[in-house]
């Protein structure tokens, strides 16, 4: 392997990376307040990239419009979800929201063979994202500088909003423990419906890009993505934002990176996440940031 | 009530299944008597999945992975080797799957013990953890068995899978099963054993201050219910004759969790009135699927809306009626009989 490879693959995990931790951040936002895995949150990314493509092949919005309106959009759906499905069952055994997370996420999946059906399609990409630049040897695809830039501004929002407004006050006040952030007057559901609304807008920023990056719009595209960030998550520290993130950037390395190195593994690609799952949890279950928790009696 | 009472009425509902049986054999389509095998193996996962997460409280979704073991187990040995020969075109199978043959009894169990090495071998690292952790890490157990199954060719052909696997499981290899899982799961849950393991599901840190040995039981159980589903999965690919790594998704853990989750956890009279009821209302809701024609007006099939109605289902339940159709209860003789005489208490 020659260095014009490695670069092209470096910024191959690179995107890969920043796409898996947009995802991941939600999922440990969402795991972080209410200790639920939202398992809808990958047919949420799926939706943000359905939204932009009905976007613009059936009313024609130009392209940064689109992608504004479906963020928007799915955060609304997220919060709308997180209102329908889990708000109910708060004071349930946590198993419940797990199992009608679970159901919302079928429930998704299916509304959209129904309604989107099941055969693929082709986004399209604006060109100035699709012209190569070279530089020597290096063909370098706009789009893969485009999705960690675009990323990494989000993530900055997102560290802003958590840490330098009261939203993210209560938000971290209501990770640490929910029932006394509710008595010292934090206004529990809204900041939690806040929380879902930001999570699913980054999911479906992910989603965009990853239709960007790889065009075909699928009802089960969420699923793979959804569980490999989720395992981002657990791996960085679940409830840590950056935590998801490095979790993110390590998973899309070591995907991209181990196919590259070793073809022959290609195959197994899709097992690499759940292996690094396993292996966490058998060593250190808290994930790279994660704090402990304390087993209560 | 006397128990020898108890033992003949269950006796007589035993022989009461088997006339019906005998009668469906006789007289029914061959459709209607797909449905009544698809009933059979529901319930048997159905139990299995109840012992492991209606009874000892461990949320796991492996199920698939551990079907997946059973089916292939099972199909390599019924197969004969000319049949696997004919069926391995890309890459040869190794002599070994080759010329593995064996009756359809012994390929089931040995189809329910591979998932259940499975079960423990993942079960000792993986039971340390806790609820939703678990989940998600025998869900990740259960694409990995996926992903493998894809990728030695050599033993389970690929992403082509098996086609004609001699079709021996019939109604009443089934509904045979269905009453083995029935009758060890029920002994299970009533013995000593039992008593240990929904002292976990209640209360782990209080059943190990009792002494109870929980990270045993919780691998016993896992176990069991592995083994179960093994059994499950090798019946299925019998039933259906083809089978691929498709076919072994998390949808299949899904369905399983749902007739559970509606029967009841912890009830095995709910799993098995969920496991009729669901199963023939997914055969029934593929009417939602075809055309459906009202006079010369033709409304297309809308194909995905099972899933819809049935995942809406699945939410309803939870946020409506989380106890399912039974919460804890179960059918007793007993009970039948007080409700029958409009006696509220009895001794």
């Amino acid at each position: 392997m020659n260095a014009a490879m490695f670069i092209q693959h470096f910024l191959n995990s690179l995107t890969l990376g920043s796409l898996y931790a947009l995802i991941a951040i939600g999922y440990t936002m969402v795991y972080g307040i209410l200790r639920l895995i939202n398992f809808a949150h990958g047919e949420i990314f799926m939706l943000g990239a359905y939204f932009v493509f009905w976007g613009l092949t059936l009313v024609h919005l130009p392209w940064p419009v689109a992608m504004v309106l479906s963020i928007l959009v799915t955060a609304g759906l997220g919060m709308l979800v997180d209102q329908i499905a889990y708000r109910p069952l708060r004071d349930a055994p946590r198993i419940s929201a797990l199992i009608s997370a679970i159901g919302v996420s079928f429930f998704l999946q299916n509304v959209a063979i129904v309604f989107f059906q099941a055969i693929p399609r082709e986004v399209y990409r604006p060109e100035w994202l699709e012209n190569p630049i070279l530089m020597g040897d290096v063909r370098v695809l706009p789009l893969t500088l485009f999705v960690p830039l675009l990323s990494f501004f989000l993530m900055m929002g997102l560290v802003y909003i958590v840490y330098r407004t009261k939203t993210g006050l209560g938000m971290r006040a209501i990770s640490r423990d929910l029932e006394t952030s509710y008595l010292m007057g934090v206004p529990v559901n809204r900041v939690i419906a806040i929380t879902f609304g930001i999570g699913s807008a980054l999911a479906a920023a992910s989603g965009i890009m990853w239709a960007l990056r790889y065009p075909q719009l699928q009802p089960i595209m969420g699923v793979v993505p959804g569980f490999k960030a989720f395992i981002a998550a657990v791996f960085g520290g679940i409830g840590s934002i950056q935590g998801a993130v490095i979790g993110g950037l390590v998973l899309g390395f070591i995907e991209i990176m181990t196919v590259a190195f070793f073809p022959e593994l290609a195959g197994y690609r899709d097992a690499f996440a759940f292996i690094l799952l396993i292996l966490i949890l058998l060593v250190k279950p808290t994930g790279l940031l994660g704090a402990k928790p304390e087993d209560k009696v | 009530m006397k128990t020898s009472t108890k033992i003949s009425l269950n006796l007589a509902v035993t022989a009461a299944l088997g006339l019906f049986l005998f009668w469906a054999q006789g007289s029914l389509d061959g459709y209607k008597i797909q449905i009544l095998n698809l009933i059979a193996v529901n319930i048997i996962l159905a139990l299995s999945l109840n012992l492991i997460y209606g009874f000892t409280g461990m949320f796991s979704l492996g199920h698939a992975g551990f079907m997946a073991i059973g089916a292939y187990v099972c199909s390599i040995l019924i197969m004969t080797p000319d049949q696997k020969e004919m069926l391995f075109i890309l890459d040869a199978a190794y002599p070994w799957i080759q010329n593995a043959h064996a009756p359809f009894l012994v390929a089931v169990v040995a189809g329910g013990l591979t998932a259940a090495v499975a079960g423990y071998l993942i079960g000792v690292p993986l039971l340390r953890l806790g609820d939703d952790y678990l989940g998600i890490a025998t869900l990740g157990f259960a694409e990995i068995v996926r992903v493998i199954a894809n990728n030695i060719p050599r033993v389970t052909n690929g992403a082509l899978g098996f086609k004609g696997i001699p079709d021996y499981a019939n109604l009443w290899w089934n509904f045979g099963w269905c009453l083995v899982t029935f009758y060890v799961i029920v002994r299970i849950i009533n013995s000593n054993t039992g008593n240990a393991l929904k002292a976990i599901r209640d209360d782990e840190i209080a059943a190990k201050a009792m002494g109870i040995n929980v990270f045993r039981y919780k691998l016993l159980s896992f176990s069991i219910g592995a083994f179960f589903a093994g059994v499950g999965g090798a019946l299925l690919a019998s039933l259906l004759t083809t089978i691929d790594p498709k076919m072994f998704l998390f949808t299949l853990t899904f369905n399983v969790l749902m007739i559970v989750v509606t029967g009841g956890l912890g009830s095995i009279t709910g799993s098995i009135m969920a496991g009729v009821g669901i199963t023939a209302l997914l055969e029934w809701l593929r009417f939602v699927e075809n055309p459906i024609s009202l006079g010369s007006f033709e409304l297309p099939g809308i194909p995905g809306m099972r899933m819809v109605v049935f995942s809406l289902a699945l939410i309803f339940i939870i946020l409506f009626r989380r106890e399912g159709i039974m919460g804890m209860r179960e059918f007793t003789w007993q009970g039948a009989r007080n409700l029958l005489t409009g006696k509220r208490r009895a001794s």
